[in-house]
């Protein structure tokens, strides 16, 4: 549906064999992947046991296994998102005092920086794969429907499922508006101009949508909007996914346990 | 900007999402239906704006924009940002799902602070004070400047004469140049009276952001406390680029489409 957030959602699944076999957590309603996934986050993230975090890790890749996510394109995503926490870990070790593990340069590294830094790493990596394998497959309107169903503030889902439809919309036209300054001979580089410039297109793409929100409006009157959106899409919980939620709430009872035996 | 799963202290994160569950039920509850898909469609505006990379020097930062938007948006930016970073977190996996809401404070606050303090300096009516207010904030802006060197003076003597300065000094003393800067776009008629208000509130938002950032790291644990002063420190060339960038949008829009300001109650 969405181009800019599609990208990144289709370009994880395998495309060829997605209409023969789906996913197994595909087929999931998505309100039970939804609400696994914030419970299984949240529990990682209240989590110290580098044990427990480990394995929390290894079903974190599983899952994102069994969802089918290709290999490179994770594999890069999941770089890109440990580079913002590359520098926080290799500091930690001395910034936080304790005993010295090693010295390095007349800094001394302690050994209680290094199991943190080894914690916050083991905790955003094991979140960043469960949240891949279980919802990063999702149709973000389906996403929205779900939210939905969950008993979300209806106009808080009604925001959501208005900024999915149109991001992409609005990316086409950023995109024309800087072929265009592109034909213009525009490059950006760091100076007055190229800022005044991206400002300018920013402030054309905040007038154009506002006149596009005006006429949405007015086709949504046209058609008898009283303030209530119909989600038609009303799911069902199967018996797979009462399975499924049985085999999440065992598994996070597990890591709980290997946390505090 | 964004914080990653895992850094953060359990009460932080449960007290970031208790501020951000409030502020979007507050602003919700303000919020018309009429006026949904503006908002909509604006914080789809936004998203792809947080697209957008800036060259700068050798590498690129991202926008935020979070002062545009509290500027636009007022309260309404709270779901509004509440409901982008979401989307970032789950499709393109920055953030994440356990620090949504320290996310959401951290960008938001600022925005509607922002809200209070700038966007009256916008409209045309109060032309006159605006101007006087500019004046007046750059002689606010100059004594601090002054006073941040004379610390960091005092810091060099003391010091026996080798530059062993605090983190935090350089932060003021860069705080007052970026400010400064705006002033002199200002008065070289670079940048218009609802110009430099939208150059003030580009840059005291991204700010803000980054103390409550550094605040945020600081509560999870001591073991931050350097990572939370280098964080304000990192940020001042973004508050650079969003203040120009910002006060750019704004003038274009206070010419093309000055309505837009107010577009949603």
């Amino acid at each position: 549906m969405t181009q800019v957030l599609g990208e990144v959602s289709q370009s994880w699944t395998a495309k060829c064999d997605q209409s023969k076999s789906e996913a197994f957590l595909n087929s999931l309603d998505p309100r039970v992947r939804f609400v696994s996934c914030v419970l299984f986050a949240f529990l990682i993230s209240a989590m110290h046991d580098l044990g427990a975090l480990t394995l929390a890790l290894g079903i974190g890749v599983g899952l994102s296994l069994s969802a089918r996510l290709p290999l490179w394109t994770t594999v890069r995503k999941v770089l890109v998102v440990d580079s913002f926490i590359v520098v926080l870990l290799l500091t930690l070790p001395f910034t936080m005092p304790g005993e010295t593990a090693f010295t390095l340069l007349g800094w001394d590294a302690s050994l209680e920086g290094l199991y943190r830094a080894a914690e916050v790493g083991l905790k955003a990596n094991a979140i960043l794969f469960s949240l891949m394998g279980l919802l990063g497959i999702m149709e973000p309107s389906v996403l929205g429907h779900a939210l939905y169903r969950l008993k979300v503030p209806v106009k808080l889902v009604h925001l959501f499922l208005f900024t999915v439809r149109y991001i992409d919309v609005f990316y086409k036209e950023y995109k024309t508006m800087r072929m265009a300054m592109k034909a213009r001979g525009f490059y950006p580089k760091t100076d007055l101009h190229t800022l005044r410039s991206i400002g300018y297109l920013i402030g054309m793409m905040l007038v154009r949508s506002l006149e596009r929100s005006d006429r949405i409006m007015e086709a949504m009157k046209c058609r008898g909007f009283d303030g209530r959106f119909h989600i038609l899409n009303d799911m069902k919980a199967s018996q797979r996914d009462f399975i499924f939620g049985g085999a999440v709430s065992i598994i996070m009872i597990g890591l709980l346990v290997v946390e505090y035996l | 900007m964004h914080i990653v799963d895992g850094a953060l202290s359990n009460p932080v994160l449960i007290g970031g999402g208790v501020l951000a569950a409030a502020g979007v039920a507050y602003s919700l509850k303000k919020l018309e239906p009429e006026d949904l898909p503006r908002v909509g469609v604006l914080s789809a505006v936004f998203f792809v704006v947080s697209l957008i990379h800036v060259p700068l020097g050798f590498s690129s930062v991202h926008l935020i924009l979070n002062g545009l938007l509290g500027i636009i948006l007022g309260w309404a930016a709270f779901p509004a940002l509440a409901v982008a970073l979401l989307l970032q977190a789950i499709f393109f996996g920055f953030g994440g799902l356990t620090v949504l809401g320290v996310n959401a404070v951290n960008i938001a606050f600022p925005a509607v602070m922002v809200f209070y303090l700038c966007r009256w300096g916008l409209s045309a009516e109060r032309y006159k004070l605006a101007k006087l207010a500019a004046d007046g904030l750059f002689a606010v802006f100059f004594i601090v400047s002054v006073w941040a060197g004379f610390a960091l003076f005092e810091a060099y003597q003391v010091e026996g004469a080798t530059w062993r300065v605090s983190v935090n000094g350089i932060s003021l003393a860069l705080f007052a140049m970026v400010m400064i800067g705006g002033y002199v776009l200002y008065r070289r008629g670079i940048l218009s009276v609802a110009g430099f208000w939208g150059f003030l509130g580009g840059s005291l938002s991204i700010f803000f952001t980054a103390i409550m950032v550094a605040i945020s790291l600081a509560l999870s644990g001591d073991e931050f406390a350097k990572a939370a002063e280098f964080v304000i420190v990192a940020h001042f060339p973004v508050m650079a680029v969003e203040g120009i960038l910002t006060a750019a949008t704004i003038q274009l829009i206070t010419k093309v489409k000055p309505e837009l300001i107010h577009a949603v109650r």
